[in-house]
């Protein structure tokens, strides 16, 4: 007979500890208890869930984030390990007028497909494009060697990485791909002459 | 279904809307920036944390759960044991129902949960899980075919729950028999008869997205949030098991992020369906990574191939003999056998066939579908044991397929659907692309190989497309987009016939309250059965303008046609836009429009049903093999499928290129390894590993055949496993071509790789003994 029972003998909690830090620009403030990541933090605490969580080992690049201007996969990182740091997760990804070039190639290329390994790649691209500006094809494959795909569209990822960088060294140069979402048919809003009188009352 | 065989539904005229093109994905802005909710983020209020308990066995024996200590942990809501749930224990499943919502008396795999405890926080529950008491013992346990097929082996299922089943004191589940024609007259006619035996290890769907659910109590009914692969069916589950209404089963999917198969049918649905019930709260219970590899496999598999032979190579018989190595609970296992073994004999006019497959339980996890549902494991031996003729025959591999393949419009599998394509074409653009028969450096080889795989053989969608009063649609679909881009191709054919922009197109998922009913998301079938719902529906709305029209212009309605978004007058055409701007007035309003597509089931047919179309894909690969270490490199991997008629080339280029990244996974890296007692050793991303963006081949192409010859909207067929089916017989027909060594198990590991070219260096060196 065999008991299947993991008695850990538990002390008192510690009490949770205040964390300071700034992420997407903005200071945010937790309580959070010692043993939690900085993926739980931002996940749980903060709200911020675009950030992934998958194999919890730092095997998977879904949890991916910058940290101080380096990617690191936050469910490595305790979260106050990383007090007073300056974190920047997918939602700070976008820039104040739409997406930024990364967000909109991945768009355009397709790249995205499930989307659940999406914010990390994007992110861990981000970080590669700030270290390596106009990245090789073999250097985007090793950049992004840490975020699985399941989905495996990793060609069109790497397209999407490569294409985004050409168009950030020569924006002017570069216009959007044929199969951007350039509204065929009637004009993009609705034309108010035609729509019926919504001031009608029911009767 | 409606219009099917050769009839493709729809224009033919590609014209300036968005079908065939890539527009960009419908949810593609949700998904680059963050915004896309799955299970895990969707926000509660006041939820609790749920933690399965489970005990470190493959089979154990449970004397008793003492739940008091967990009871008294700070944040410890619930703690649901067996005793809390009905007696008997309810159970479930989609072809038995064998799954209990909790394990009573016995856990029968590594990972089968015995209770689950509900707390205020994910660590108290976890906390709470780790002091649940249990007193249990060890059972033996059985986790290979060999083990479970002993005529000693314990039984894994209950005998009692196939009581007429004569199979039923053993661990054979189901033994399936195809076949036609004279296979003992064919044998004594061939001249040539090759055979060999091939293995296909367990492997894991590993979605990025682990396996996650909600479930709260809904006033007087209840809602479970589930990222399934079919929502209606798990509203069928969860109703039946509860005694309630389907109306008062609200099943939220939000998209999957990632399913492969291992979202189809319910799993821990029902057991947080009675905790929420239970505690009157909200539970979520979000899997690790670890517990979804106890959650979902593929099936094992031996199969044994047997092929004759004439001299000019064209086949005379085929026998499979198939065993799949199924889980503890069957799922929808037994019908990955069934379906994938069906098709086993290949995309050839054989004269005689013989096939028997046997799906074999066992103390593992239950496998279920997975990409290829039961096709790959056949195809891996069938195409293999092609090779291997082809090199006996002395006839090229490529013109060995071509010799056989069905044509299009031959009755292959008699009472089946005809080949409904031209399956040459795919085989003779991926020889050409390949360079096949042109010379290649020394170390490298080049491999081909075929995949059939059969559509759904039943299918029932409903759709609901509301023309909203400035033109802009609404279209409402109970299919779930995993990431094949289900709702991009259901807005492409709304904008398409009503003439919309697609981006004035919203597609409504994921809410059984909100849209109508969808038989399931599998066998990719959404894009024809759906698709052809959508356009049903789209029809309909065009009749309405149609009417409106007549009466507007004063025109008979048979004078007028509608279609590809154009109202067509005897004398001038109209946008859609316009006719219904001024035919609803100043009420505005909306026209609404239903449909329908299904496939009939055929209760004669072996699998109840024939194939709604073929998925065929033709891969040819160049590999070197590193002869120091045994790695394997893919230089070029082409990928070649009959489409009938893509229409999304960028989501068709997407799942052709994922479904082969995926094959190469299973060929050449993946594999759940068991230790002695039945145990997960490689459990996770550390052990199990997937291909990375350091794993592709230097170059993949993929390339469509676009014939039209889809039942679906503008003559597609379903698309998405095919690249995957034919991967692991290439990849080793390629090795075989560049080493001379032939494999029969996978994966092609470097150590795998590596032993069999020291065995065939030995052999070489090996003195020849006299006679
Ligand atoms: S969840 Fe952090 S690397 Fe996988
Ligand atoms: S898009 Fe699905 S896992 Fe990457």
């Amino acid at each position: 007979m065999t008991s299947g029972t993991a008695h850990t003998s538990v002390g008192a909690e510690p009490p949770d500890s205040p964390l300071e830090l700034t992420v997407n620009g903005r200071p945010r403030r937790a309580l959070v208890r010692s043993h939690h990541t900085l993926l739980e933090v931002l996940r749980t605490d903060l709200g911020l869930t675009g950030t992934k969580e998958c194999c919890l080992v730092g095997e998977c690049g879904a949890c991916t984030v910058i940290l101080d201007g380096r990617s690191v996969d936050a469910c490595l990182v305790l979260a106050l390990e990383a007090a007073g740091s300056d974190v920047v997760t997918i939602e700070g990804l976008a820039a104040a007028d739409g997406l930024d070039a990364l967000q909109q190639a991945f768009l355009d290329h397709g790249a995205a497909q499930c989307g659940f390994c999406i914010p990390g790649q994007l992110v861990a691209a981000r970080a590669l494009l700030q270290a390596i500006p106009e990245p090789s094809r073999a250097e985007v494959e090793d950049g992004l060697a840490g975020n699985l795909c399941r989905c495996a569209g990793y060609e069109q990822i790497i397209e999407a990485v490569l294409d985004a960088a050409e168009r950030q060294a020569r924006p002017a140069a570069v216009h959007a791909p044929e199969r951007a979402s350039a509204p065929k048919g009637p004009p993009a809003g609705p034309d108010p002459a035609s729509v019926p009188d919504a001031r009608v009352a029911p009767q | 279904m409606r219009g099917q065989a050769g009839a493709a539904p729809g224009s033919d005229d590609r014209g300036d809307r968005e079908i065939g093109g890539s527009p960009n994905r419908v949810g593609g802005i949700d998904r680059v920036t963050g915004r896309q909710v799955y299970v895990a983020d969707v926000p509660l209020d006041d939820p609790l944390h749920v933690k399965l308990v489970t005990v470190d066995a493959a089979r154990a024996g449970i004397r008793s759960i003492d739940p008091s200590a967990a009871l008294r942990e700070p944040g410890v809501r619930l703690v649901m044991t067996p005793q809390d749930l009905p007696r008997p224990m309810p159970r479930f499943g989609p072809q038995f129902r064998d799954r209990p919502v909790l394990a009573v008396g016995e856990t029968k795999f590594d990972g089968d949960p015995v209770a689950a405890v509900a707390a205020e926080t994910l660590d108290a529950a976890e906390e709470g899980a780790r002091r649940v008491r249990i007193e249990w013992e060890a059972l033996p346990a059985v986790s290979t075919l060999d083990a479970a097929l002993a005529p000693t082996a314990p039984l894994v299922q209950d005998q009692a729950l196939r009581p007429d089943d004569p199979l039923s004191g053993t661990n054979v589940l189901r033994e399936h028999r195809y076949g036609w024609g004279d296979v003992e007259a064919a044998i004594a006619g061939a001249a040539v008869i090759v055979e060999g035996t091939y293995e296909f290890p367990m492997v894991t769907q590993f979605a990025i997205e682990p396996h996650a659910y909600i479930a709260a109590p809904d006033g007087d009914g209840i809602a479970v949030w589930s990222a399934t692969q079919h929502p209606n069916w798990l509203q069928r589950v969860i109703a039946s098991i509860l005694g309630l209404p389907l109306a008062k089963v609200r099943i939220l999917s939000p998209d999957p992020g990632g399913a492969f198969g291992g979202k189809q049918h319910a799993k821990y649905e029902p057991l947080l369906a009675y905790m929420a019930l239970r505690a009157g709260r909200p539970v979520r219970l979000v899997l690790s990574l670890e517990e979804t590899f106890q959650a979902v496999r593929r099936g094992a598999s031996r199969v044994h191939v047997r092929s004759g032979f004439r001299e000019d190579g064209r086949l005379a018989f085929r026998e499979v003999d198939a065993d799949y190595l199924i889980g503890a609970y069957a799922d929808i296992a037994d019908r990955t056998v069934a379906k994938g073994s069906y098709t086993s004999a290949g995309p050839y006019a054989i004269p005689a066939v013989r096939i028997r497959a046997r799906s074999v339980l066992s103390h593992t996890v239950p496998s279920t579908a997975f990409r290829g549902f039961g096709n790959p494991q056949q195809i891996w031996a069938v195409e293999s044991n092609m090779d291997e003729s082809a090199r006996v025959l002395g006839i090229d591999p490529v013109e060995l397929r071509l010799r056989n393949l069905a044509p299009r419009g031959e009755t292959f599998i008699p009472g089946d659907t005809p080949a409904d394509g031209i399956w040459a074409e795919a085989v003779q653009r991926a020889a050409r692309r390949i360079g096949w028969g042109t010379p290649l450096p020394a170390g490298r080889g080049r491999g081909v190989a075929v995949g059939l795989k059969s559509g759904p053989t039943t299918g029932l969608s409903h759709a609901t497309v509301r023309l909203l009063a400035d033109g802009s649609v609404v279209v409402y679909s109970g299919t779930s987009d995993m990431g094949q881009g289900a709702r991009t191709i259901f807005a492409q054919i709304a904008a398409h016939e009503l003439g919309a922009p697609l981006e004035w197109v919203t597609v409504v998922m994921g809410d059984t309250a909100v849209v109508p009913y969808d038989q399931q998301t599998s066998a990719s079938r959404s894009s024809v059965i759906m698709g052809n719902a959508v356009l049903a529906a789209c029809r309909d709305v065009q009749a309405k303008i149609r009417a409106m029209a007549a009466t507007l212009e004063d025109v008979p309605a048979e004078a007028i046609a509608v279609d590809a978004g154009r109202v067509r007058l005897p004398d001038r055409e109209l946008p859609i836009r316009e006719v219904l701007v001024r035919g609803l007035g100043r009420l505005g309003g909306e026209v609404t429009g239903l449909g329908e597509a299904r496939k009939d089931a055929d209760p004669q047919h072996p699998l109840g049903g024939t194939a709604a179309f073929y998925e065929f894909n033709c891969t040819a690969v160049e590999v070197g093999v590193d002869e120091a270490t045994g790695d394997i490199t893919v230089y070029r991997h082409v990928t070649v499928s009959d489409v009938g008629r893509a229409l999304n080339a960028a989501q068709v280029r997407g799942q052709d290129e994922g479904a082969a990244i995926m094959g190469l996974g299973h060929t050449l890296m993946e594999r759940l390894l068991l230790d002695a007692d039945g145990r997960i050793r490689n459990l996770g991303a550390i052990d199990y590993k997937i291909p990375t963006t350091l794993d592709l081949p230097v170059l993949i192409e993929s390339e469509v055949v676009e014939n039209g010859d889809g039942p679906g909207p503008y003559g597609a067929k379903g698309m998405s496993e095919g690249a995957l089916l034919p991967v692991a017989p290439a990849i080793a027909a390629a090795v075989r071509d560049a080493t001379g060594v032939v494999i029969r198990d996978l994966p092609l590991s470097p150590e795998r790789v590596w032993r069999a070219l020291r065995e065939r260096d030995a052999a070489a060196e090996a003195p020849t003994l006299p006679g």
